[in-house]
Parts: C-alpha cells; structure tokens; sequence
C-alpha cells in the first residue's frame, strides 16, 4: 500500500465578513496517499474549491475562520506562515485552476510562464537547463512544436492548448501533489477527454498525486481512484467510483448520477 | 469615460512619432551645439528679425532666439523627464503597494493623496518653491512631488484589477514574493495604460514647467527656457512679434507631438 501524501483532518472554514458567519466548509477529513488520484465532486458552492484553496494556502488572511489540520508529507500547513508555505508552493504542491483563458498572464510569453516555478524554487539551474525543463515538460502534456510555443503568447493559444500549458507549468517542479480545480469545465468535450487522460498519464508517469475537482461525474469516474463527494460544505459519501457508481448510498448522490446526461435521453 | 472618436490612431500616432522626433533631434542637438553663445548680448542686434545670419531673430538683449529656443528645449525637456520621472516612480510604488494590499496603508495614503490632487498642480509647486526657493532642480522636485498623486490612482486602480486574476494566482501559488508579484507579473500588465498616461504628464510638466519660468521661479535667467523667453517676450508682442512666436511654437509643437502620441497608443 502507498504511503499517505496528505491529510486533512476537521477542517472548517467559516466567512465572517458579512454580519452572519457563514460555513463554507465543515468538518471535511481526507486523505490522499502517494500515486492516487482523489476527485471530489458536488455542486456549485459544495465547498470542493474552497477545500482545494485551503490546501493550496490561497485563502486568504482576514475575514476568515479556519479550523482542522491539513497536513501534508508530516507538515501542517493551514496554520503555517506565508513563507514556510512558499517552500511547497509550487515545489511539492501545484494547482490548475478552471479557467485557461485568464490563467496565463497576457503580456508574458509562454516559455517565461512555465518555467516561473523553476526561477523560483530552482535559482541554481542556468537559463539552458530551464530552457530544456520548459521545452521537456511541453512536449510532456503532448503540445506540438513546444519551441514555438515556448516562444507564443497567451492569446495565440486556443484553450485546450493553454490548459495544457497550465499543466505543464504546474508539472515543471515535479510536484507530489496537483490540485486540479475544475481544469475542463471551460473545454469543450473532446478536449476534456483529452486533457483527462493526460492527467491520468502524468500521474502514471510521475506518480504525482492529483485531487481532482469538478462536477462532472462521468470524468471523475473515468479518473479516480477514489471519489469524494461534498454537498453544502461538508462531504456526503467516499468510495471508489464502482462503490459511488454501483452503490450510492447517500439520495445525493443518487441524484448526481442521475444528473449525468446521457446519450439516449437525447435521441427520445 | 467618453470615448474620442478616431478615425485612424496609426496615423495620429506616425505624426506624433515625427513631430515628437524632430523636436527631439533639436533638444539633443541643444545639449552639444547652438549657432552662438545662448547668452551673448549684441546690443547691435537688439530685436532684430529673421534674417539669413539669425534665422529666429534676435532677442532684447540681441541674443540669438535660435541658440536660445535649443538651449531653453533643453532646459524644458529635462526638467519634464525629471519631473515626470519623480512621478512615475513615485505613483508605481504607492499605488502598487496600495492596490496591492489594500488595508489600513491604502487608506492612510490614498487619504493623503486625496489631498495633494485637491489641489492644482501649479498651485502646490509654487508652495513648494516658496518654501524651498527657487532654482531649476527644486521645480523639478515640486512638480514631481504634485505629479505623484495622479500616477499612484491609476497604478492603484490596475493593481485592484489584476491582482484577482488567475494568473496572478497561480504565480502565488508558483511560490513568488509579494514584491515579485507586483512588479514582476502585475507590473507588465499595467505598461499600455501607464504609457499614455506619461505622455500626458510629459505635456502637463511641459506646460507647467513653461508656467513656472513664466513666472519666474523656475529657470534662472541668464540661461533660457521656454518659459521664460515668453515672459521676455510679452513687452515685444508687437514690435518683434518673433521673439515670442518661435518659443511657443515649440512648446506648442512638443506638447502636440506627445499628446499625439498618447492619444495614438489609446486607440
């Protein structure tokens, strides 16, 4: 059995920056070990993103109430400073968020973006051997002619393209965890596929582990290992997907399958 | 904000770029060589008017205008760059900081600049130098100090916008600095609208500069600014009507040249 990579133990989250606390996350404990990919899926405003900032150290400092441990290869990191978190930012942990269209910044060229991580955590490296980290791990997540890319901006990348440089950007440090915070929900359908099965790849490849959050439960299944599913901040149901899929035993989920469009309803 | 409808920016920018080149190539020819000595009196020559020796004509003093126009361009032109040097510098860091982290040090400082911007630029330089005296360098610091106000809201108000975004996001979550962050990957994003902003500062110090000198307080006679020769001039509107003419056209020329310029990076 694989070692345990990370644990989250009774986290909460709470707002306090309107006249009501309001829960966002509630009493959330998961586990994810080393090679496994975790999805968590629930509907919009579940807490699943907010779980994954929390994990990235996103949240931010004030207005805010957090409680629970998360700890990760034997550090706690909800608590800890900015800049011992800075240490795994990027290093240890990485994070592709959902939107490719404003996750790259427009006025610096590609090849920079993707080797950012590099610059900062590996100053030893000479600008060569970063070229070729950059151009390796593009060629990695399958893009085309990574040297011309390299050298492309942003907006001359459709947003498969740029996912995937997400990607390869946050895979460049070679990272034992990646938060995937809903990567295809702003691709069309082929292209999830696509970037799903990358995923699956870099994990076999790399033996990175991924916490992989959507709402699309037919990918999740395609993916995980385990599923994890949240409802009103707090999660309902874990299993593996055969276990989710086969069995639910929560009306919740029950009713997220149930949601899953399918072909036949379509050629009624 | 309403939007001047323009026909064609390119080439409103292509002549902003030659006019403002031109009087660029005059301002660096100033630095190294004028026909005559900028501040030799010829009694002889006293208000002459354009001639093939003295193209510009000569001033009260016979002093040549051309020589004196290039060294005044000089003059003008540095302390505009200086002056809108002070500025930029000073409003990137303020408002980068102040957008950036928001807080208690926003308000205290966006407070504070509230009240420089209530007043005219012009009006807190002329304090300035009241209390510092005048000179050249200390209008240069009066002005800058005034100009800082404007840069700093809008740095501010781009930092406010971009420091949500994804992207700024994910180079927090790459393990950058603040200070990286600010001025590494915000910074670059912020060039487009900081650029015609500079412009039209330029043309503000210009305007003020020549305002100054007008006034006395800036550029010291003997030496020439644009400023000052107008103010010369003023008594000789009608006897030598050149001796003010040329001088403003050239503050005219370079303000028109850089606010074409701005206009053209805007559209």
């Amino acid at each position: 059995m694989s070692e345990l990579l990370l644990e989250i133990k009774n986290l909460s989250i709470e707002f306090h920056d309107h006249a009501l606390p309001e829960s966002v996350v509630e009493d959330v404990c998961l586990q994810v070990n080393t090679g496994e990919i975790v999805g968590i899926v629930g509907e919009s405003g579940s807490g699943k993103s907010m779980t994954a900032m929390a994990i990235a150290g996103l949240l931010r400092r004030h207005d805010m109430k957090k409680s629970g441990e998360i700890i990760f290869q034997g550090e706690e990191l909800l608590h800890a400073k900015r800049s011992e978190l800075r240490k795994y930012q990027g290093n240890d942990i990485s994070i592709v968020f959902q939107e490719p269209m404003t996750s790259l910044n427009p006025v610096k060229r590609i090849g920079w973006q993707v080797e950012e991580s590099l610059r900062i955590h590996r100053p030893e490296m000479s600008k060569e051997e970063r070229y070729q980290r950059a151009i390796e791990s593009l060629r990695s997540v399958e893009l085309l002619e990574p040297e011309k890319v390299y050298r492309q901006y942003p907006h001359e990348l459709s947003g498969g393209m740029r996912q995937r440089v997400m990607i390869a950007s946050a895979m460049i440090c070679e990272p034992k965890l990646l938060i995937a915070d809903e990567p295809t929900t702003a691709l069309d359908v082929t292209i999830q596929l696509q970037i799903v099965k990358l995923l699956k790849r870099l994990n076999q490849e790399k033996n990175t582990s991924i916490l992989f959050i959507s709402h699309d439960l037919s990918l999740v299944k395609r993916l995980c290992d385990r599923i994890v599913v949240m409802q009103k901040g707090r999660i309902v149901e874990t299993g593996t997907p055969q276990e989710i899929f086969e069995q639910p035993k929560e009306e919740y989920t029950k009713q997220l399958i149930a949601a899953i469009p399918r072909l036949e309803k379509l050629e009624v | 904000m309403k939007k001047r409808r323009n026909k064609n920016p390119q080439k409103n920018l292509i002549l902003g770029i030659i006019i403002t080149a031109i009087m660029l190539t005059l301002t660096f020819v100033g630095f190294f060589y004028t026909p005559y000595d900028p501040t030799e009196i010829a009694v002889e020559n006293k208000l002459t008017g354009c001639s093939l020796e003295h193209i510009m004509g000569c001033d009260n003093f016979g002093r040549d205008i051309f020589s004196r126009v290039l060294q005044g361009l000089g003059n003008t032109f540095v302390i505009a760059v200086l002056t809108v040097s002070i500025g930029v510098i000073g409003g990137i860091l303020i408002g980068a900081f102040t957008g950036y982290f928001g807080g208690w040090l926003d308000e205290i400082l966006m407070r504070a600049n509230d009240v420089l911007f209530a007043f005219p630029s012009i009006l807190l330089a002329l304090v300035f130098v009241s209390i510092f005296g005048t000179g050249k360098y200390n209008v240069v610091l009066a002005l800058g100090i005034a100009f800082i106000p404007s840069f700093a809201r809008i740095v501010r108000s781009e930092f406010i916008k971009y420091k949500e975004m994804d992207y700024v996001r994910s180079a927090r979550l790459a393990g950058a600095g603040h200070l990286r962050i600010m001025f590494v990957h915000i910074l670059p994003n912020t060039t487009t609208v900081l650029l015609s902003s500079i412009m039209i500062g330029f043309n503000n110090a210009v305007l003020a500069e020549a305002g100054m000198s007008y006034l006395g307080i800036g550029v010291q006679p003997p030496d020439a600014s644009l400023g000052s020769m107008l103010s010369d001039a003023q008594s000789y509107l009608f006897s030598a009507p050149n001796f003010a003419f040329f001088p403003g056209l050239m503050i005219i020329l370079l303000v028109l040249g850089f606010s074409l310029i701005a206009d053209g990076i805007k559209g």
